[in-house]
């Protein structure tokens, strides 16, 4: 049909199946890998990476009314469960209506939960569910104190999928924000949250 | 066991000491050498360079020649590599052969399960894995076992023994900047050992490595790890 | 109606200007930028080999994830055609992109659309591929690259050198130069720590971050069953780019796509540990089209071919569609340490940019890349989806245009070796006609070596002797016994 308008579109996937017309066989994905951990104290194992990664790590949800203690202005999302406040002597902001980011950026700090956390690779991960809020919340102000249960870490990241909805807009922490970008060094700190503090609670670790 | 010797086109021309010692190695541990005189060469340098036409014809005389042997021994990883990872896709015939060939250290420890080949040799040597040895044929410490039985010697650990030296066939002509600074870096760990020999599995990366070396009167010599098999004191 | 419409070649800057040894030749004589490249390959090969040496079922990782690329290789055209379908139905808009230009023009027409005359942009391969930052320009459009090593790059009016860390070529005094020289807001007495450099870095962002409208990206991964774009970064100017302007343009290459979401739990896994040596990176974001009340409103997916049909279209070279950019070959490559990455005259450096420029553009287009390398392997050995790079450099050398001469020499080799007589002669032909040479430079400096020979031996002579045959070849020995 000359004359045809070929959509940009249309032209490619010819152009990939034409490339694909040696007819490449069927692939059978080998899947050995371990996906479920088997070290012992997980919770002790996210403690390590976590630190390793420069975050501070506190035991017990008794550790709270501290750390709170120095935070004047307190952003929060808006399902944060009230014992967490207990005690939070600033100023508590919920997000709602949403804060702009002018106002996340004059926060001192973020207070939230998670949805799991990988010990093997100490990674905490938001999926805006319960006590998370949504992405700009835990980025903008310079510090991130982050509630952690012990039955929310598992041993490895194929674990963490399983709980994960894959169309949630979803966030993975591993430590403060760091680079490597200067002689391949790493140092923290550049334009995510530069403290990263974790509250873990109940677990062998902690109360 | 019959075993055939496929001393490669640069050994044949340049390094015949090398083929006279796993010559020497061989029969000291009792068996039997054929050199078929109908051998060339292993067509790595006109494959590896982009000439794979050219190079088929000496991929076919090889499995002409060398099929009806149990073993064939190889002077040369880099040799030994080609004819084993590349023969049996240019040439599927190759692949019965090409599995029966082995370099040097293969044949020794894995063949014939021997690592003292009675040899006698009172020198600091260092060791260069070169690459395709490592990475290809996964020789290991094979070189390195068989070396530590050698009376008198002294071996002296490489600084990034794995790194290429910069020779790459071609690449040092097609690359000579690149090559050089390579070879450079390679020349000044090999003198920060303080050997007085610089051994290898390879005499094509020996001969970049020595010709450096010599270019800058190290006063080290460099020697294919079979000639130290093979030295028994007296004769060296 | 159905006729088969050709594979096509690339554009943008993924060509050699000059020819790699040409290009080369600067950079190893530069003994500032070999010590900084020396410096920093070493140090994060060490970190590298740490990580992954405590992983039980590395193998295992790079196995799975060798296959899933090369299934995603198999069903493109349907994974594509799915993910499409996917982002679309969680509220992204798709575009093709057949090359750089028709991309960049989708991008400029976009982020005109929302009258924003600046963009906010998160490190990419494909927009540096692309040249986006200069299609931009050219529509009055200010680019602002966010990543620290992209911004060292910008401001200092240079191009990328390495895929993971573009400004891998400076040291920290000369970033702090170019910080100096090109930041208004910067102190005066700025120091060259690297947390000084990163804290000038967010300084110099914040705002922009804050008053953004129209963010460029581009995904290390999309998921054909959900529709998901993952952005895998460190510093945080990622998830400002992905979370804060309210359109979110991304550029992705055809060949990032994995079939599901659980693909993830492999290559999250390979990514962090074999790029800068970490067990993870700081941040990962993901997100699927439009999530109502977080994140831009506006999202857009630009899916670019440029090439990459031809390079699906060789079965051989086919695996370098597999490549994550995780840099991990560069780091350990010898040719790479010295050379650098400018050499390689294309946004894709090192053993990879050897195999991948040249299929994108055409072989002839980039005939000096192929042999841009010694076979070593060591970049085989590092790749976490374990592309055979070795296998494919040499595969291209057999389409790269030969030079006259080495066509002529490689023939006649050929001719000669290929018959058991004629090399016998050959052999003894070279033994003679050395012999009395040999003795002589043998008596003169007791080597049967030469030192200098003319072109093109000279290449050889510069920097090594070069031996003379035996007195004796070996079959004339054996011929003796």
């Amino acid at each position: 049909m000359v004359g045809e308008a070929v959509t940009a579109r249309d032209e490619i996937l010819a152009r990939l199946r034409t490339a694909l017309a040696d007819d490449p066989p069927p692939v059978e994905v080998p899947r050995r890998y371990r996906r479920v951990g088997d070290r012992p104290d997980p919770v002790a194992i996210l403690v390590d990476r976590l630190e390793d990664y420069r975050a501070v790590v506190h035991h017990g949800i008794g550790a709270l009314p501290g750390l709170l203690a120095e935070v004047g202005r307190l952003a929060v999302p808006v399902d944060v469960p009230a014992d967490w406040l207990a005690g939070c002597p600033g100023q508590v902001y919920r997000d709602a209506p949403p804060l702009s980011p002018a106002d996340l950026d004059a926060m001192d700090a973020v207070l939230t939960g998670c949805a799991v956390a990988v010990a093997e690779t100490g990674t905490i991960i938001l999926d805006a569910g319960p006590a998370q809020g949504r992405r700009a919340l835990t980025l903008v102000p310079d510090r991130h104190i982050c509630v952690v249960r012990a039955d929310q870490v598992v041993g490895l990241l194929p674990e963490a999928l399983t709980r994960l909805d894959p169309r949630a807009a979803q966030t993975w922490i591993s430590g403060p924000s760091a680079t490597s970008d200067i002689e391949l060094n790493r140092v923290e700190g550049v334009h995510g949250p530069r403290r990263l503090e974790i509250v873990l609670v109940g677990g062998t670790s902690g109360a | 066991m019959r075993i055939a010797l496929f001393i490669t086109c640069v050994n044949d021309v340049a390094y015949p000491a090398t083929g006279i010692a796993v010559t020497r190695i061989l029969r000291r541990l009792g068996h039997i050498v054929d050199f078929p005189t109908r051998q060339t060469c292993c067509g790595q340098m006109h494959a590896n360079t982009g000439y794979r036409a050219e190079a088929m014809p000496m991929v076919r005389n090889y499995v002409d020649v060398f099929d009806g042997y149990d073993a064939v021994v190889v002077p040369s990883g880099s040799c030994t590599a080609m004819i084993r990872d590349q023969y049996p896709r240019l040439h599927p015939p190759a692949a019965s052969v090409a599995a029966r060939t082995y370099e040097l250290s293969e044949l020794l420890v894995d063949v014939l399960g021997v690592t003292d080949v009675g040899a006698d040799f009172p020198e600091t040597v260092t060791y260069h894995p070169t690459c395709h040895g490592l990475r290809m044929l996964r020789l290991g410490d094979r070189p390195l076992r068989l070396l530590r039985q050698v009376r008198g010697i002294r071996l002296v650990e490489l600084a990034d023994a794995e790194e290429c030296c910069g020779f790459g066939g071609t690449f040092a002509l097609k690359n000579p900047d690149v090559s050089t600074a390579m070879l450079t870096d390679k020349c000044a760990r090999v003198g920060e050992t303080g050997a007085q020999v610089l051994a290898a599995a390879d005499n094509s990366c020996l001969a970049h490595i020595g010709g450096g070396l010599d270019r800058h009167r190290s006063g080290v010599r460099a020697v294919h790890y079979a000639e130290i098999l093979a030295a028994t004191g007296a004769a060296s | 109606m159905n006729r088969p419409v050709a594979p096509a070649t690339g554009g943008g800057r993924i060509r050699t200007r000059l020819p790699f040894p040409t290009a080369a030749r600067p950079a190893v004589a530069d003994t500032q930028l070999r010590a900084n490249l020396h410096r920093a390959t070493r140090t994060i090969r060490g970190k590298r080999a740490r990580v992954v040496d405590e992983v039980p079922d590395w193998e295992a990782l790079r196995d799975a994830g060798s296959a899933i690329k090369a299934d995603v290789q198999r069903r493109l055209p349907e994974l594509l055609e799915q993910f499409e379908a996917s982002a679309t139905a969680a509220g992204a808009t798709v575009h093709w992109a057949r090359d750089a230009a028709e991309a960049c023009r989708i991008v400029v027409e976009l982020t005109r659309a929302t009258g924003a005359d600046e963009v906010v942009k998160v490190k990419s391969m494909a927009t540096q591929e692309i040249e986006l930052n200069e299609a931009l320009e050219a529509a009055g459009i200010a680019a602002y690259e966010t990543d620290l090593a992209e911004l060292i790059v910008q401001l200092g009016d240079d191009t990328p050198s390495h895929i993971l860390v573009p400004a891998i070529h400076y040291n920290r005094a000369q970033i702090r130069e170019i910080f100096q020289r090109r930041m208004p807001d910067v102190p005066a007495d700025l120091s060259d720590e690297p947390s000084a450099l990163a804290e000038a870095a967010r300084a110099h962002l914040r705002r922009r971050f804050l008053s953004a409208r129209v963010a460029v990206s581009g995904a290390n991964f999309a998921i054909a069953d959900t529709g998901t774009l993952v952005v895998v970064e460190s510093e945080g100017n990622g998830r400002m780019c992905l979370t804060l302007p309210e359109t979110l343009i991304s550029v992705v290459g055809v060949e990032k796509l994995l079939p599901t979401f659980t693909d993830l739990e492999v290559f999250l896994q390979l990514l962090p540990r074999s790029s800068t040596g970490e067990r993870m990176n700081p941040y990962t974001s993901m997100w699927t089209g439009v999530t109502p009340g977080d994140g831009p409103q506006d999202v857009h997916v630009v899916l670019v071919d440029n090439g990459r049909s031809a390079v699906l279209a060789d079965p051989v070279g086919r695996p370098a569609l597999s490549c994550i950019r995780c840099s991990a070959c560069l780091n350990v490559c010898p040719v790479y340490e010295r050379a650098g990455g400018h050499a390689y005259g294309s946004v894709y450096p090192g053993p990879i940019g050897a195999i991948l420029s040249p299929q994108l553009t055409g072989v002839a287009d980039n005939a000096s890349l192929p042999y841009a390398s010694t076979l070593c392997g060591a970049c085989y050995d590092v790749c976490p989806v374990k592309i055979n790079i070795p296998e494919i450099l040499v595969h291209l050398r057999q389409q790269a245009p030969h030079p006259l001469a080495e066509r002529a020499t490689m023939g006649v080799l050929s001719w000669v070796m290929r018959s058991p007589r004629r090399w016998a002669a050959a052999l003894r032909l070279a033994r003679a006609g050395a012999g009395p040479l040999g003795a002589y430079r043998q008596r003169r400096t007791g080597a049967r070596t030469l030192r200098r020979l003319p072109w093109p031996a000279s290449a050889w002579t510069r920097s090594r002797d070069l031996p003379l045959p035996a007195p004796q070849t070996f079959r004339e020995w054996w011929g003796k016994q």
